[in-house]
């Protein structure tokens, strides 16, 4: 499955992006007036590639996300196009969505706790997305399935700890496991919205390794959201920044972190510490720039 | 584990204990003489005293209040030779039965009416709260909803009589009740459980609807359910495994006690429906102010709610994961 993805990917012209948005709205509509919180935001990511959405809270990350996922609140609204791998997602009916759900997009959240059930065992919860997706595999498998994803995000132990509940993993632990869970469908592409804010300072570069790692080892590829400027440095190539719903930035990390246009980019920046430090690790990270040309990036 | 079971354990004896010493005080010190009731209508004084004697009622409170608990251990003698083996809880004003076995023998009618109607309140109320949650707002919820205010407020006795009329009298639906035993005849047996059963089925699943549909709609909004969905699980499987669950905890608690509560005897639909349960029981033990019959009844809805409280706190434990095992790992 992996493999002929890659295949594929070698195949397709270098300027095919695997994820087209053009043009995405959102928007809550009340009686009085409508409130858009992403305003025609456009963007491409190349196929394998890692994009950071970076902005402030409310900035419209989450939503921009959830509407890829069509995974909106009630009484949101979307507007737009979004291509994946030739698939016009808007146009999708629910029951075709949810095969695109999870098993080629997954998605990964902040706060880990609250985002799996506590009444079930993680390898239960793992094994529910695998069994969802592939039609007639026995329990017995998706538990193996289970263990085995667990082992990929480097669990120890995962044979005995697939049977824990969520309680019983630190909150680290917990983002392996959601990670894990998104892992087992093999998806080509993972979103990840704010998967290590929760999380402390050591706990969150192990997570953003393995992110990358994954990446490497599947070249899915990954859309990372977040307000912290230094998480995106590490693990994404290129970069759009977000502020009330528009975009106010995009290119390669390089770029955006030597030469920063807007104002607001520069004020994001002036929050992240020792911004050279990272630079000099992005520089020296073997992933970046290793797969595919650097492209245009977002047009707009 | 263990120490925690030894622990309730041990606060369930101490509250059966204040129980019993309460009942005793109410019914035999500050009701009327039992024993000028025992006497009837051609009554000496020298009779009373014979009656007050082989009840022990010329003892002092705690000396009675003894023999009264150790008859409910070990048995007890009256007078002379009047041997009630335990638990003893005294004999009817009325019939002279044994309170012990007028409970035993009325217990079974009880139990299925209960049963019968646990099964149905749990379904509609289930079934109905969960559609209301998934469609709030839509016209389904509200109309369950208004469902469920009529059935919240409409009385147990006016449903029955509604229900007896219609369904007996003018659809002749249900056949006219008459007292068969279940291996007799199945089918008969059946039918005239029913109706007691939806009417006090109906009160109960209103309360279930309403407090099923809160549950499942705050489950709805928690995080573990957009994980669900964002995994591609299909509704059914979201609502059912990740929002109906979580919303059976505090349900499964309630439903520990109002079970408890009815097995002690449903006294209005017993009474009304004719059941020879033990809410029928105590309320024609209260009207002839049959005390030992009442305080046997009041003991009895004491100890299935105390023991009810325990096994639901159990039961809590055990559906728990965060309180079954702990953070330990
Ligand atoms: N259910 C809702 N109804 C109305 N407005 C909403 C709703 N949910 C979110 N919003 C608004 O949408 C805007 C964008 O929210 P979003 O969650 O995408 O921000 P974000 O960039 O992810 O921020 P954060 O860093 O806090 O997660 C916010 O201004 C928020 O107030
Ligand atoms: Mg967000």
């Amino acid at each position: 499955m992996t493999n002929s993805q890659r295949d594929q990917t070698l195949d397709q012209p270098a300027d095919r992006p695997m994820l087209s948005v053009r043009d995405l709205t959102v928007a809550f509509p009340t009686a009085k007036a409508t409130n858009e919180v992403v305003h025609h935001l456009s963007f491409d990511l190349p196929p394998g590639g890692a994009l950071g959405i970076v902005g402030e809270s409310g900035s419209g990350k989450s939503m921009t996300s959830l509407a890829i996922m069509n995974l909106l609140p009630p009484g949101a609204t979307r507007s737009g196009s979004i291509v994946f791998r030739d698939t016009e997602l808007t146009a999708l009916r629910e029951p075709a969505m949810r095969t695109v759900r999870g098993s080629r997009i997954a998605m990964i959240f902040q706060d880990p706790l609250s985002c799996l059930n506590p009444y079930y065992t993680v390898g239960d919860q793992i094994a529910e997305a695998y069994r969802a997706h592939r039609h007639g595999v026995s329990r017995r498998q998706a538990h193996r399935v289970a263990i085995e994803s667990m082992e990929r995000v480097h669990i120890r132990d995962a044979a005995r700890r697939v049977n824990y509940y969520p309680h019983q993993f630190s909150g680290g632990m917990r983002q392996r496991v959601m990670i894990a869970m998104a892992l087992s469908m093999e998806p080509e592409l993972i979103i990840a919205d704010e998967p290590t804010t929760a999380l402390d300072v050591t706990v969150q570069a192990q997570i953003l390794g393995l992110l990358t790692e994954i990446r490497e080892n599947t070249g899915a590829g990954l859309i990372l959201i977040t307000h912290d400027l230094a998480v995106v440095s590490e693990t994404t190539d290129q970069i759009i920044v977000m502020r009330h719903g528009d975009l106010v930035e995009s290119g390669p990390v390089e770029q955006i972190f030597s030469e920063p246009r807007a104002d607001y980019t520069r004020m994001l920046l002036d929050a992240v510490p020792r911004i050279d430090d990272a630079i000099d690790d992005m520089r020296t990270l073997p992933s970046s720039a290793a797969h595919e040309t650097p492209t245009e990036g977002a047009r707009l | 584990m263990t120490r925690q079971v030894l622990k309730r354990l041990a606060g369930m004896v101490v509250v059966l204990l204040l129980v019993c010493l309460f009942t005793y005080v109410i019914f035999f010190v500050l009701s009327p003489d039992p024993a000028v009731q025992i006497c009837g209508k051609n009554c000496t004084p020298a009779k009373i005293d014979q009656i007050r004697d082989n009840l022990g009622l010329n003892r002092p409170f705690w000396a009675q209040f003894w023999t009264f608990l150790s008859g409910l251990f070990v048995g007890r003698t009256y007078g002379e030779g009047i041997q009630c083996s335990a638990p003893c809880l005294g004999y009817s004003f009325q019939s002279s039965q044994s309170v012990t076995s007028m409970m035993v023998q009325r217990f079974p009618v009880s139990l299925t009416v209960a049963v019968g109607a646990a099964v149905l309140w749990l379904l509609a109320g289930l079934v109905s709260g969960l559609i209301g949650a998934i469609n709030e707002g839509k016209f389904i919820d509200r109309f369950i909803s208004g469902l469920t205010f009529a059935g919240m407020s409409i009385p147990n006795y006016v449903l029955a009589l509604v229900l007896q009329f219609v369904l007996v009298v003018t659809l002749r639906w249900l056949p006219f009740p008459q007292a068969v035993a279940f291996g007799d005849d199945p089918v008969q047996w059946f039918l005239n459980f029913l109706m007691p059963w939806i009417v006090l089925a109906v009160g109960y699943a209103a309360s279930y609807t309403r407090l099923t549909r809160a549950n499942v709609i705050e489950a709805l909004q928690e995080n573990y359910v957009r994980t669900a969905r964002s995994k591609g699980l299909r509704p059914s499987v979201v609502w059912r495994r990740h929002a109906l669950r979580p919303a059976l905890t505090p349900i499964v608690t309630i439903f520990g006690m109002d079970f408890a509560g009815l097995l002690g005897g449903a006294v209005i639909t017993e009474t009304v429906f004719g059941l020879n349960g033990i809410g029928k029981m105590a309320s024609d033990a209260i009207t002839k102010n049959d005390q030992p019959v009442i305080m046997g009844v009041t003991l009895l809805a004491a100890f299935l709610v105390v023991v009810g409280n325990m096994v639901v706190d159990l039961v809590y434990t055990a559906i728990d994961p965060r309180v079954r095992i702990g953070a330990s790992a």
